[in-house]
């Protein structure tokens, strides 16, 4: 295992739930109660010196028990190297702390996931949807139970006063 | 157009007559000044920038002058795939543009929503805006552009500009 799973495992006992290293690419599951101390940890250890935030998705795993999962990707401009930091959650509590404080950069993206899947972050600034219009009332369009086509938005021209076709 | 009676002006000074309706000299004037507006969403704009780029040259039927507002334009060529969250300001933008105003929808995705059966992406802008020309492709060509530029021009031709039209033509013009 890695030099930097070892330091997070150590530094944090039992947070995290899964450490996968693949090709040289490291991926870390904590627990999300841990999620923030974790990245403020990768963000100010000098050693560490994560300091910059690719990117941030999620993940729907409809069989399993903790349903969504959120995946942030962070960069060392420093030290030239990157971690993958998921987090586990059920859909009954589909809430995550936001890394926003953390991370500015995360604000964006974390509108995204919670726009496009449903997951909702603690403390966000600002958490509106971001690609969908704010009316938007069909639900949260990259879930596996919704449908393809949509629920109907796609058809509907609320703006024309009688429709074309 | 109409009869062009040569006369031989040459040799004695009469001059040279054209005779046509007044509608036909108006069309002719509209399908030979077609003024595009800019609307590129997706790939296909870029076919569409390379048709008004000198190795095609969109100039040379009269549709090259692209402007950025509807308010100067009467061409709406809507190059790519069409979200539905941008539909209402397409349709906002073709009621913004001046009579006359003819639509091309540019490509697969303009024309059906392409393989792009999804819940954001709207199948064909003929939903809410009046279609005069399908151009199919993914994305055409510069020539399969023309093509539907000519063939915009053959039903500009048809159009009655000073008398009403029958219903059912109308329908089928879209006017």
């Amino acid at each position: 295992m890695s030099e930097l799973a070892t330091r997070i495992e150590d530094t944090f006992p039992g947070a995290c739930t899964k450490v996968v290293e693949w090709r040289g690419d490291l991926a870390v599951t904590v627990k999300p109660e841990s999620l923030r101390d974790v990245a403020r940890f990768l963000r100010d250890d000098p050693a560490l010196r994560f300091d910059y935030i690719v990117h941030v998705s999620s993940v729907d795993w409809p069989d399993d028990e903790d349903r969504f999962e959120v995946v942030y990707e962070v960069y060392s401009i420093r030290t030239r190297q990157r971690i993958r930091l998921k987090t586990r959650v059920p859909e009954s509590d589909c809430i995550v702390d936001s890394l926003t404080e953390i991370w500015k950069g995360a604000d964006f993206m974390e509108r995204e996931v919670y726009d496009m899947m449903g997951i909702r972050f603690r403390n966000h600034p600002d958490l509106r949807r971001i690609l969908m219009p704010d009316e938007y009332d069909e639900g949260y369009p990259l879930r596996k139970d919704f449908p393809l086509r949509g629920k109907g938005w796609r058809d509907t021209f609320e703006f024309l006063d009688e429709p074309t076709r | 157009m109409g009869l062009i009676q040569l006369g031989g002006h040459d040799k004695d000074g009469s001059p040279d007559v054209i005779t046509l309706t007044v509608e036909k000299a108006v069309n002719w004037a509209r399908k030979g000044s077609l003024w595009p507006m800019t609307f590129g969403l997706a790939c296909c704009a870029i076919e569409m920038i390379a048709a008004v780029s000198s190795r095609y040259d969109m100039d040379r039927y009269g549709a090259g002058v692209f402007r950025a507002s509807p308010r100067q334009s009467d061409l709406m060529i809507v190059a790519g795939t069409v979200c539905r969250r941008m539909a209402p300001v397409i349709r906002k933008i073709y009621d913004q543009m001046p009579e006359p105003k003819y639509v091309i929808a540019m490509g697969s995705c303009a024309t059906s929503g392409n393989i792009y059966d999804s819940y954001s992406v709207v199948q064909g802008v003929d939903r809410f805006v009046p279609v005069d020309i399908y151009v199919p492709g993914c994305p055409p060509t510069p020539e399969a552009l023309f093509d539907g530029i000519l063939k915009l021009q053959e039903r500009i031709m048809q159009k009655r500009v000073f008398l009403s039209q029958p219903q059912e033509v109308k329908d089928a013009l879209k006017v």
